[in-house]
């Protein structure tokens, strides 16, 4: 490695012993190993692994859902098994699958590399993330052994259809319990995320030196601390009338049903969130380094995630305009405003592709299938945040198509961090032409799926029925539906046949992307504390600036050679640099 | 620039003459038609924002194409654009909050009504009640009852449930609205064309939900005040009033009243 020791120093060894890396924990091997571990990057390829299989396990439930309504009186399930199906189905994607996969999974991995981090700041808070979230998403499933069957009042479990009277049995207690633990787990890695993300920042990464998938998760994370403990009280509250004969939100005792919805909706709003801009994040790095140009617009892409993360705390009541009781115009216009920072958002992905080098990699088609499908959930959400156009749309299937859209969209993106961060976990590459095979599956099925919805939709066809014996001129979209839905389950089955194909097939070395942000500077898959020296961090992009010290970021209105953030001597001791040996692979 | 071309455009096209329904229909009410025309100026506005950043979208991924190893010129910002796409949509939002508002003001405002229908949601079907004359239908399941409302009257409806949360939706109608235990939530429609239009429940409400269908048939006021007279059935009136106003889930009537009025 290069010895250097001019001040400022280009290159910061952190490898204090000197003996590259050789460092690891002894002691336990194998499966032990594995459930001792406190490492970030072990614990967070469980949980993208675990969110992965539930992924799948929700997808099957949603094939069976489309399966059952391709015809008019569909006998494939009973009315009964239905609720449990769809009930499940939401569930698993929301609790199980799109949170833990981003908060728990890639962004465990990959924030506290981003920031020059050794580890998580509390490492074994961290696996017991981990093993609640296992457990939880374990619970919750086993539902489906009882006698009366898993939950099935809907994933937002609305009182008073979720008492003990209407949903007896222990479905939905271990529902309950489940979402309890899950719920301890996100808090848990809400906190573990923050205190990171203050505390254990590298020596020159400043707030406003953060990668934009590291913001995100910081405002995840507050969402997280904000909202998750809401819900939690809520679900013991649920519990307490359930069992111990409260009347919270029984009208017979005195309570108020709606209570819950304001309790629910209030962790609710925060968590659509809480889900998308993990993905968001994924996004903006994803597009930035195969359009080889810094993220365009980068401190309004920073305030457009904070100004997302306050409004969001305030919308809640959108999804209870048809109540009736909470038709405040304050919570329609907050909603229409969350619009403003998101189009930022839009505009700043287009502007970082403009005048770029686009390379259509996997990771970059996937980033770039997100966009355009988040386009459409995104316009389609402005419509709902109008309460007379919610009327009228409100529980039938163009709601369901809307946030299909995004969520699909948040599926296109988190397949985009696999295959853009995965490389970085393993140090094994996936293969592209299957990637782009499986893109164009998920792609085209995501769209098939979700557009005969909307019509269905706007043609009255209500969410959560099993069978629609008046209407059966709705088939013919349905089959349509049911047909994207299979192309979408096809491309799962490409993705899986993929990471079997490409097993250790493909070693990608440090840096296979000419990425920018700091966990592109250390090894393939990184060392035990991550990194054994690191780079000056001088803006928000160091292992670019390292490996490209005259292609540095411009300000606005700097003509070709000007440099931004940097003296030009510092340009030049770097530019001066030959790159570590670990570099050139 | 587009932006600017098509402005005129959804002007025009606001100003009546051939506006695509974007897939929603005018619907049989005064209510939902303003609904309707509010939809369609929503859907202008998304198609030409959606189709201007479409287009942007396209553009960039045709001709930023990669060609070769250049590095491309690293600008970050620029303070005009940005500006530009920060302050344009919150002229938009401003736009829409107010169209939003005239039409909800018109929407949930309660004009002095002729006719009253007490609804009753239970799991699962319907009661239609109506207060100071002697008629009540009420249909489980299977029998989709029918509310008879006349036409170009202000209808009050007084929606309640009995157990748990259903929600009150009639496609021709835009509009729906949740039956809650222990709210009494009130609306008022005035239907401006006759015909037979179906109702269904939209708020999951247990196993039955996919089952709870109703109608709702729009007759002249004649034809309305001879039904109330033939359906009239002072003992199953008594008896659903009786029901009416309890709160508990084992109140359901447990057999269709004989006056189910539909034809």
């Amino acid at each position: 490695m290069v010895d250097l020791i001019t001040p400022p120093p280009a290159i910061i060894d952190v490898d204090h012993d000197g003996d590259e890396g050789h460092d690891e924990h002894h002691g336990a091997t194998g499966i032990l190993k594995w459930m001792t571990s406190t490492d970030h990057k072990v614990i967070g390829l469980s949980y993208t692994v675990t969110s992965v299989v539930m992924l799948i396990i929700g997808g099957l439930f949603a094939e069976i859902i489309r399966a059952q309504l391709a015809s008019p009186n569909g006998t494939l399930v009973s009315l009964a098994q239905y609720n449990e199906l769809f009930t499940m189905h939401g569930s698993v994607m929301i609790y199980l699958f799109a949170g833990p996969f981003a908060f728990g999974g890639l962004a465990n991995i990959i924030v506290p590399i981003q920031i020059g981090a050794p580890d998580m700041a509390f490492p074994r808070l961290n696996a017991l993330s981990y093993w609640l979230y296992l457990m939880g998403s374990i619970t919750m499933l086993m539902g489906f052994f009882t006698a009366g069957g898993a939950a099935n009042f809907g994933w937002v479990a609305y009182a008073p259809l979720s008492n003990s009277i209407n949903t007896p049995g222990a479905g939905a207690d271990l529902w309950i319990g489940g979402l309890l633990l899950t719920g301890f787990s996100a808090i848990f890695t809400g906190v573990n995320l923050t205190a990171t993300i203050f505390y254990l920042r590298a020596p020159g990464m400043t707030m406003f030196r953060m990668p934009i998938f590291t913001w995100n998760m910081l405002v995840t994370a507050i969402l997280i601390l904000l909202a998750f403990p809401v819900l939690t009280a809520g679900l013991i509250m649920l519990y307490c009338d359930r069992h111990f004969g409260t009347h919270i939100f029984s009208v017979a005792g005195g309570g108020v049903p709606v209570l819950w919805q304001h309790i629910f909706w209030f962790w609710g709003h925060p968590e659509v969130y809480i889900l998308a801009l993990p993905f968001f994040g994924m996004a903006t790095e994803i597009i930035a380094v195969f359009s080889k140009k810094p993220v365009f617009g980068y401190k309004s892409m920073v305030f457009a995630t904070l100004s997302i993360g306050a409004l969001s705390l305030g919308v809640w009541a959108h999804h209870m305009f048809t109540t009736g009781v909470v038709l405040l115009p304050f919570f329609s216009f907050m909603s229409l405003m969350i619009a403003v920072p998101t189009g930022i958002k839009i505009f700043n992905w287009i502007g970082t592709m403009w005048r770029g080098e686009l390379w259509f990699s996997t990771a970059m088609l996937m980033a770039l299938g997100f966009l355009f499908t988040f386009l459409i959930g995104g316009l389609t959400g402005i419509y709902l945040a109008s309460p007379p156009l919610d009327f009228f749309t409100h529980d039938t299937y163009f709601v369901v198509a809307h946030f299909h859209s995004i969520v699909m969209a948040l599926v296109l993106a988190g397949m985009g961090g696999l295959y853009f961060w995965g490389p970085k976990i393993t140090g094994y590459l996936l293969n592209e032409k299957f990637g782009r095979i499986q893109f164009w599956f998920l792609f085209i099925g995501t769209q098939v799926f979700t557009f005969p919805q909307y019509i269905l939709g706007l043609d009255g066809m209500p969410r959560r029925i099993a069978m629609y014996p008046h209407s059966p001129q709705w088939k013919t979209l349905n089959d349509w539906s049911t047909f994207g839905a299979i192309l979408v389950g096809i491309s799962m089955i490409v993705f899986v046949v993929n990471v079997g194909y490409s097993w250790k097939k493909y070693p990608c070395g440090d840096n296979p992307w000419d990425a920018q942000t700091l966990e592109w500077f250390t090894t393939s898959p990184p060392p035990h504390h991550n990194f054994y020296r690191l780079p000056q961090i001088r803006s928000e992009r160091p292992t670019w600036d390292y490996n490209h010290p005259e292609h540095r970021s411009l300000a606005h209105g700097t003509g070709g050679t000007g440099t931004h953030h940097e003296p030009p001597l510092a340009n030049a001791i770097v530019g001066a640099l030959e790159h570590d040996q670990d570099h050139d692979a | 620039m587009r932006r600017f071309v098509a402005l005129p455009l959804g002007a025009l096209a606001l100003s009546g003459c051939t506006v695509p329904a974007f897939g929603a229909h005018k619907g049989a009410t005064t209510e939902s038609s303003s609904v309707f025309h509010l939809w369609q100026g929503f859907s202008i506005g998304a198609v030409i924002i959606g189709g201007f950043v479409t287009v942007l979208f396209v553009y960039a991924i045709l001709r930023f194409r990669r060609k070769g190893d250049n590095i491309p010129r690293q600008a970050q910002y620029h303070l005009p654009a940005e500006v530009i796409y920060t302050v344009v949509p919150i002229l938009v939002v401003f736009g829409l909050f107010a169209a939003t508002l005239v039409v909800e003001n018109k929407e949930v405002a309660n004009p002095k009504a002729n006719v009253t229908v007490d609804v009753n949601a239970f799991q699962w079907g319907w009661k239609f009640t109506y207060p100071h004359t002697e008629t009540v239908v009420i249909g489980q399941t299977t029998q989709d009852p029918t509310m008879v409302i006349p036409v170009n009257t202000n209808v009050h409806i007084n929606l309640t449930s009995t157990d748990v949360i259903h929600g009150f939706y009639v496609r021709a109608f835009n509009f729906s609205r949740y039956a809650l235990p222990g709210v009494l939530n009130q609306f008022t429609l005035e239907a401006v064309k006759t015909g037979n239009f179906s109702g269904q429940c939209t708020q999951l409400c247990g196993l039955y939900h996919s089952l709870m269908f109703f109608n709702v048939k729009v007759v002249s006021k004649s034809q309305y005040t001879a039904w109330l007279a033939s359906t009239a059935n002072p003992v199953a009136f008594a008896a659903a009033q009786k029901t009416t106003g309890q709160q508990t889930a084992t109140q359901v009537p447990t057999k269709p009243a004989s006056s189910h009025g539909d034809n």
